[in-house]
């Protein structure tokens, strides 16, 4: 229980009618970098507001420390937020801004002083104190409110999507410095945000929502390799999504009919009954594909298709291929040789797919 | 700027930069020489130079507790204003603040209301306070009515303070309301989140970022104000005298110009001095 | 992981899902907060609003005594429409409105797009002299204006040798060009906003496609800023229409304004004929509000 920072216990959002947060029960673990993630509107900013204090929980109870917080004004608890526009105060400098939280708690000036430089130094700021944040970048910005935030010394920093008003370059280097910086501090991050490559990069736990709900709560890992969900599957990374019925299920593997095509194998996690109607998911970078019929031994699935549209990007290329049933598969091939074949091929071309049977999972939610 | 550019400027602001010279500038600066002038019984001016009617208006009067009565009117007038303005941000600011935290439909309704006295006859607006507070007027014929004693309040202090927060407050109200719905709330949860209380909240956060409303409020509230006319003539009855009646006296039925031409310069020249820093602090505001 | 949460499930245990009202944070004080806003915001519309009510209602009153009511009359407006001092006067108001108006409009919109679109030497200097008659209280201006008026009337007078019924005196005339004077600042400001916010690239687009500056100036600007022009009119129309102090300060005899005659009876007597006066200059404020409302609604779309 120690290690617990923060748990949220069914904890409930109502405004009027809508239910913007529906049950949430989360532990987040001490010095964990946690990402909420999911569509606008999916609940996970009111979920953040409802652990800052800007909303109080309709139902349920949200415990920092071990202590019930749920019905604290934010003034109250010992978490300090990094806003998505930053919501520095235009009238006062940096220096006043980033030592507003220590001169609320009546700390001593110089150690305001002191604190608020160091803090400034720790987010590469120094000598800026006296300026006001009119005139400072977006990235500076940026650093100035996680200054403001940190100075604090909080138990949790609350990170409601702080990067997305900076452009993908600085972005990138935002999020490598923000889990460098995590990392040297040890304190627990909760961190806001609808973009997926960004939670996975940086997080070690991601909790997946959607419409007001925790689908899933996993490692980066765990959610890619095993989504719980299609709305999961779908929503990190690019998948393909193939209708089917079950035909029989054994030990975490289960076998379905694609339609007309084919009965194949495929990954599952509880029990399925005959007959039910689901969805095999395949990742597209896990499809290979070949000019001419492969004699693939690993392969257990082997299927011809026609090319709809290939697009060359570069590092790989992707290819629209039409199965049978006119079922569209989208398979990315990695360019690794030099002469590869399938840099001919065109729309229109008949070409073959194979995959493993583990790499294809069986979904029904 | 081309030639074709310059002419076609001059045809643009000649004839508005003419009218606003010959009877705006030229009066005001007519004014200026008039108070060195000696006075013509009767109305107008003799040309000669005089510094009369400087020495009279700060000649001590022995009888006067302040120097003399035309000073008491210059310090009640300004003192007036002042507590026309603050009386004015005491309702208007909540009022403001109020408005803004609104649904869009409720908030336009209730400013147009606001607006409302804003656009109208501020004579017929001082008139209905007269009709009120007159001696046998509707307030105290519901007084008597009501068998209890009548209010002399017509005539008063009061009453010519009522008029001016009536007549001011939509003044103060519409720059408050601009710079309080402009205010990001974000910042407020910020400061929340940073230790603030509710009243730290407010006396650190909004009310500096609401600032120039209030700035700008008081502005269009105090000036007007010092210089009333219609208020303390119609619900002062002439007996509590603002800077507006001694002027308009002067001008008037005492028929003494340059006494009247330096009453307003001296009062032009106070208020130039308040716009100065008026404009001082707005510029420090723009450095903000 | 099901397990750890299992055992972890510490502080679940007494939490066991409880319901609370929905209120904000630090809910007392904001109550009161609450209640105080309230209440101050009913006493200030109850304030704004209860003397114009009053005044409405007291004009249908049957009575001479002001403030007794004994039954519903029309006959005070019966009255105010065969005065003819208020007939009168009323006229003389809408000639000054109307052409004060027209004529500041037309100044002040030149002015402002002089402003607005040129950068010249002693641009501020003019800027702040074009905010001096709406700053400058109405009163220092009237009896300004008054010195002026007098001084100029005698000196073309005496110039021209004007004598008996050809003597320029005080009158209408000096009431319309003193009332263009303050107005043409608050229309000039007025337009001046719409151009701000005004996309350039509308006008660029013209030329680029032909017009040349008058072309793109009638067919562009002038159309988009319209409702601006508008705006800043009935600003000044309604200034116009209800200012008191400088015309008091600048008419001549026989140049009786509505506003003056209804002073003029103010410090007579208070009765229900100044009432019906004042209903209708209400009706015809609350008029222009409306209509200036519609305007701004159009230019924001």
């Amino acid at each position: 229980m120690t290690n617990i920072d923060v748990e949220l216990v069914d904890v409930t959002k109502r405004f009027g009618d809508f239910e913007a947060v529906k049950n949430i029960s989360l532990q987040i673990q001490q010095g964990e970098f946690f990402s909420l993630l999911g569509p606008s509107g999916c609940g996970k900013t009111t979920n953040l507001r409802m652990i800052a204090g800007f909303e109080l929980p309709s139902e349920g109870e949200i415990y920092l420390k071990g202590q019930p917080v749920g019905q604290l004004p934010p003034f109250k608890r010992n978490v300090n937020t990094v806003f998505q526009n930053y919501a520095l105060f235009p009238h006062m400098t940096i220096a006043d801004n980033v030592g507003f939280g220590l001169e609320m708690k009546k700390l001593p000036k110089a150690e305001v002083k002191q604190r608020v430089n160091d803090t400034l130094e720790l987010v590469r700021l120094p000598n800026l104190g006296e300026r006001k944040p009119r005139q400072l970048s977006g990235g500076q910005q940026q650093r100035v409110a996680l200054a403001r935030a940190l100075v604090n010394r909080p138990d949790v920093l609350l990170l409601d999507e702080p990067l997305s008003a900076l452009d993908l370059k600085l972005r990138k280097a935002m999020q490598l410095e923000l889990k460098e910086l995590q990392n040297k501090l040890g304190i627990t991050f909760i961190f806001v945000t609808h973009d997926q490559e960004e939670a996975m990069t940086m997080s070690d736990r991601i909790a997946v929502m959607d419409h007001g709900v925790v689908l899933q709560v996993g490692t980066p890992t765990e959610i890619y390799e095993n989504p719980a969900t299609r709305f999961v599957a779908d929503f990190i990374g690019e998948t393909n999504f193939l209708p089917c019925t079950v035909v029989g299920c054994d030990n975490g593997i289960a076998t379905v009919r694609l339609g007309e095509i084919a009965q194949i194998n495929a990954a599952c996690d509880a029990q399925l009954p005959a007959g039910q109607e689901a969805t095999v998911i395949i990742r597209p970078e896990k499809i290979n594909i070949h000019p001419t019929r492969p004699d693939d031994a690993t392969a257990d699935t082997i299927f011809a298709g026609k090319v709809a549209e290939s697009v060359y990007i570069g590092t790989d290329t992707r290819f629209a291929v039409t199965l049978a049933d006119n079922a569209t598969v989208n398979v990315r091939h990695q360019n690794v040789s030099v002469d590869d074949p399938l840099t001919h091929v065109r729309a229109g071309d008949t070409v073959y797919l194979s995959w493993q049977s583990a790499a294809a999972r069986v979904l029904t939610a | 700027m081309t030639k074709r550019q310059i002419g076609f400027l001059g045809i643009l602001l000649s004839p508005g930069a003419l009218w606003i010279l010959l009877f705006f500038l030229i009066p005001s600066l007519l004014i200026v020489v008039y108070s060195f002038l000696d006075r013509q019984t009767g109305g107008g001016v003799l040309w000669s130079f005089s510094t009369d009617a400087y020495v009279k208006l700060f000649t001590p009067n022995p009888n006067s507790p302040i120097i003399n009565d035309f000073v008491i009117i210059f310090l009640r007038s300004f003192w007036w204003a002042l507590l026309t303005t603050i009386i004015c941000l005491i309702l208007g600011y909540p009022l403001a603040f109020f408005i803004a935290q609104q649904s869009t439909a409720v908030k336009s309704m209730l400013i147009f209301l606001v607006m409302i006295p804003f656009w109208t006859n501020f004579l017929v607006r001082t008139y209905a306070w007269k009709f009120i507070l007159n001696n046998n007027g509707l307030l105290n014929t519901l007084l008597h009515g009501l068998g209890l004693p009548r209010i002399p309040i017509i005539n008063t202090p009061t009453a010519v303070l009522i008029g001016l927060v009536y007549g001011s407050l939509p003044f103060m109200v519409l720059p408050l309301y601009a710079s309080i719905e402009k205010f990001d709330y974000t910042l407020v949860e910020a400061a929340q989140d940073l230790g603030a209380n509710y009243f730290k909240v407010f006396s650190k956060i909004f009310l500096p970022l609401t600032m120039p409303g209030v700035v700008a409020g008081s502005v269009l509230v105090f000036i007007p104000v010092v210089g009333q006319y219609v208020v303390p003539t119609i619900l002062g009855g002439g007996k509590v005298a603002m800077l507006g009646n001694i002027l308009a006296q002067q001008f008037g039925s005492a028929m003494n110009w340059p006494f009247g031409s330096a009453i307003a310069v001296i009062f032009m020249i106070l208020l130039m001095f308040g716009i100065l820093i008026y404009f001082y602090f707005e510029r420090e505001e723009e450095t903000v | 992981m099901a397990v750890q949460q299992q055992v972890q499930r510490g502080p679940a245990a007494r939490a066991q899902s409880q319901t609370h009202p929905p209120r904000k944070a630090g809910s007392r004080l904001l109550t009161w907060g609450n209640r105080l806003l309230w209440a101050n915001m009913i006493f200030s519309f109850v304030f704004l609003y209860l003397p114009i009510v009053v005044l409405v209602a007291f004009s249908f009153n049957d009575s001479r005594l002001a403030a007794r009511w004994s039954g519903f009359t029309l006959k005070w407006y019966g009255l105010m429409f065969t005065s003819e001092a208020v007939l009168t006067a009323f006229w003389n108001s809408l000639v000054v409105a109307v052409v004060s108006t027209v004529i500041s409009t037309i100044l002040g919109t030149m002015t402002a797009i002089g402003m607005e679109r040129f950068r010249f030497p002693f641009r501020k200097t003019y800027d702040g002299i074009l905010y001096l008659p709406v700053i400058v209280p109405d009163i220092v201006m009237g009896v300004s204006l008054l010195a002026f008026f007098a001084l100029a009337l005698d000196v073309i007078n005496s110039s021209f040798n004007l004598t008996g019924d050809s003597t320029l005196r005080a009158g209408l005339g000096t009431v319309i060009i003193a009332h263009v004077a303050f107005n043409i600042s608050f229309v000039a400001i007025v337009v001046r906003t719409s151009l701000r916010d005004f996309n350039k690239a509308l006008e660029e687009a013209a030329m680029d496609l032909g017009a040349n500056e008058w072309t793109t100036f009638r067919r562009v600007t002038l159309p988009l800023i319209m409702p601006g022009i508008l705006g800043g009119a009935l600003l000044a129309f309604t200034l116009s229409l209800d200012d008191f102090v400088i015309t008091f300060f600048t008419t001549g005899p026989g140049a009786t304004t509505l506003p003056i005659e209804v002073f003029g009876r103010i410090r007579r007597a208070i009765g229900p004929d100044i009432n019906a006066i004042s209903t209708v200059m209400l009706v015809m404020s609350i008029g222009l509000v409306v209509l200036s409302q519609i305007l701004q609604r159009r230019s924001s779309n």
